[in-house]
């Protein structure tokens, strides 16, 4: 998919890997709109890729809420088209710090379904349909290896990170022929405040720099049109240029 | 579904699951993608009296044409409720938050027509309105409509201010159905205007002028369809509009891009564009009903809706599908 000129939407992204995702999409010439929570930290970034020369837009909200969707989705069209590119890149670990699942409150997975799969399918339902009249579109949910792999401690997350991935298969397999994709990513270990908060005590240097990782997922987007619909990759296979 | 074939002067009691059936291979279906906007908002006068403020219409520069009514709330049917307290240019109502704004213009035939700029603009305005918006409500609705209630499947751009309910019952399996059966999909934006304004001076003035816009790829299967003797349905009053305005202003062509459109269509229109129109039920005196007349005669009409009332068929936004076929 071309990017120049793409209307994308990406969540969590005031911080981390959204943050650089959105920040490298805009400088590739799409129009992009910000979700988070976090007002200041997201408008601190959104007011950066605007001095950058890139069209960027702030829009607070919860997605573990039923009715941010349909603001970000309303909102976020309005701004910069009907959306283009969808990126459900917005987590929650559930537990902070982790916790094995038996002491895992139910509260907490229910969380991190809410954010990490049923936010990510409202959004989607609110795009994909609209997509396919146009014949164009991509949905990117970012995923983890925490999904394929029983990490102890990462249960609430990985649970719901394995949910995400097998929506992407079905969505995509409900998808084909209409021109509109779903993709599942891995984006593989990163520096990021939320792998702080899940490993404090990780050797930094052996974590990626999410704008590293951003760079590969903007070539995975320019690339997706080749991707089977629903497929699950690692973003490492787009490292090089 | 009721489907109404004028030329054969007969009807048929459908189901909407079944549409396929009532279409050949070819056939494009035209829908409105446009979502629907939390339209409604709850103010304070500047002499502290509740109000709702109902935008309208888009002017651009962060400008909207807006009903007031007073108080009270959706329960009460629009045409009973009290009007607002007449306001002055320069007024300025508050919603909540420090969100506000000002009116700038007043009509000079109906005080409730007003012209405002709220507070804030770009993300931050459709993140409040968003916020304090809610969905035109109707009194024939039982519980109050979230905006969930009142989206198409395939909705976008917020541009329409009630829904554009035509498409309503066109979820993913029938639209994925339409396909496997060699239909055709095409969308384009109409900003659905207010259905009621609750003054009859104002609503004999309905629909007020309403913007689209036509994608090129649109226009372009419309030119093939018709090349290939295939029908092309309107699904919605809007999207006729929007077509036949379009026609109408350029010489009987289409011409992608956006454009206002003020046409008023009745019996005495010939269509240049559309072929069938997939529509709701609509009562007779209604400008929805008028409409109709550009595809089917009046008579036809009145026999067939006296059938479908019979029948316990339902009108209004969430009520049965009406298809109206070629002459």
């Amino acid at each position: 998919m071309e990017i120049r000129g793409t209307s994308a939407l990406v969540t969590g992204a005031s911080r981390g890997l959204g943050a650089s995702l959105a920040r490298v999409l805009a400088q590739e010439g799409a129009r992009v709109v910000l979700v988070a929570r976090g007002v200041e930290e997201l408008e601190r970034t959104t007011a950066a890729i605007r001095a950058a020369g890139g069209e960027a837009h702030a829009v607070a909200a919860d997605l573990g809420d039923k009715r941010a969707p349909h603001a970000v989705a309303g909102t976020a069209a309005a701004l910069v088209g009907p959306i283009d590119l969808l990126v459900n890149n917005a987590s929650s670990l559930g537990h902070v710090p982790l916790r094995p699942l038996l002491d895992t409150d139910c509260e907490a997975l229910e969380l991190a379904l809410d954010v990490n799969v049923v936010g990510a399918f409202r959004l989607t339902k609110l795009v994909a349909a609209s997509m396919s009249l146009r014949g164009r579109g991509l949905v990117l949910n970012v995923s983890s290896d925490a999904s394929v792999g029983a990490y102890a401690g990462w249960g609430a997350y990985g649970v719901s990170k394995a949910a995400l991935d097998h929506l992407g298969r079905i969505l995509g397999a409900e998808l084909r022929g209409t021109g509109v994709r779903v993709v599942t990513v891995d984006p593989g270990e990163m520096d990021t405040k939320m792998h702080a908060d899940a490993v404090p005590d990780a050797d930094r240097k052996s974590l990626l720099d999410p704008l590293v990782v951003a760079q590969r997922l903007a070539r995975l987007v320019r690339d997706s049109e080749r991707l089977a619909n629903g497929v699950r990759v690692e973003a490492a296979a787009w490292s090089s240029p | 579904m009721l489907v109404v074939e004028p030329g054969a002067g007969r009807w048929h009691d459908a189901r909407i699951g079944d549409l396929t059936r009532w279409l050949i291979a070819g056939d494009l279906l035209v829908v409105n993608d446009a979502a629907t906007i939390p339209a409604s908002l709850r103010a304070t006068s500047p002499a502290g009296a509740g109000v709702e403020l109902r935008l309208a219409s888009y002017l651009g520069e962060g400008r909207w044409r807006a009903v007031l009514f007073g108080e009270g709330d959706w329960r009460t049917r629009t045409e009973d409720r009290p009007p607002a307290p007449t306001l002055t240019p320069g007024a300025r109502v508050h919603f909540a938050d420090g969100f506000s704004a000002d009116v700038e213009e007043v009509d000079a035939t109906s005080p409730r027509l007003v012209v405002v700029r709220f507070s804030v603009a770009g993300a931050a305005l459709w993140s409040s309105l968003y916020r304090f918006g809610r969905p035109v409500q109707y009194a024939h609705v039982a519980a109050p409509l979230e905006l969930w209630h009142a989206q198409t499947p395939f909705a976008a751009r917020p541009w329409s201010v009630e829904m554009p309910s035509a498409g309503r019952p066109l979820a993913w399996s029938l639209l994925s159905s339409l396909r496997r059966a060699g239909g055709r999909l095409a969308n384009l934006t109409h900003a659905a205007g207010l259905s009621s304004t609750g003054d009859p001076a104002l609503d004999a003035r309905l629909p007020f002028p309403e913007r689209y816009d036509l994608p090129a790829s649109t226009v372009h299967v419309i030119r093939s369809t018709r090349s290939e003797g295939r029908r092309i349905i309107a699904v919605g009053t809007t999207v006729l509009r929007a077509l036949e305005g379009c026609a109408v202003r350029h010489g009987g062509e289409l011409v992608p891009g956006q454009g206002t459109t003020d046409l008023r269509i009745d019996r005495a229109y010939e269509p240049q564009i559309v072929d069938a129109l997939l529509t709701g039920l609509h009562e007779a005196g209604t400008s929805h009903r008028a409409l109709l007349g550009a595809f089917a005669p009046e008579e036809l009409l009145a026999r067939a809706w006296a059938h479908a009332e019979a029948g316990g068929y339902l009108g209004h936004e969430f009520g049965d599908a009406c298809l109206v076929l070629a002459p």
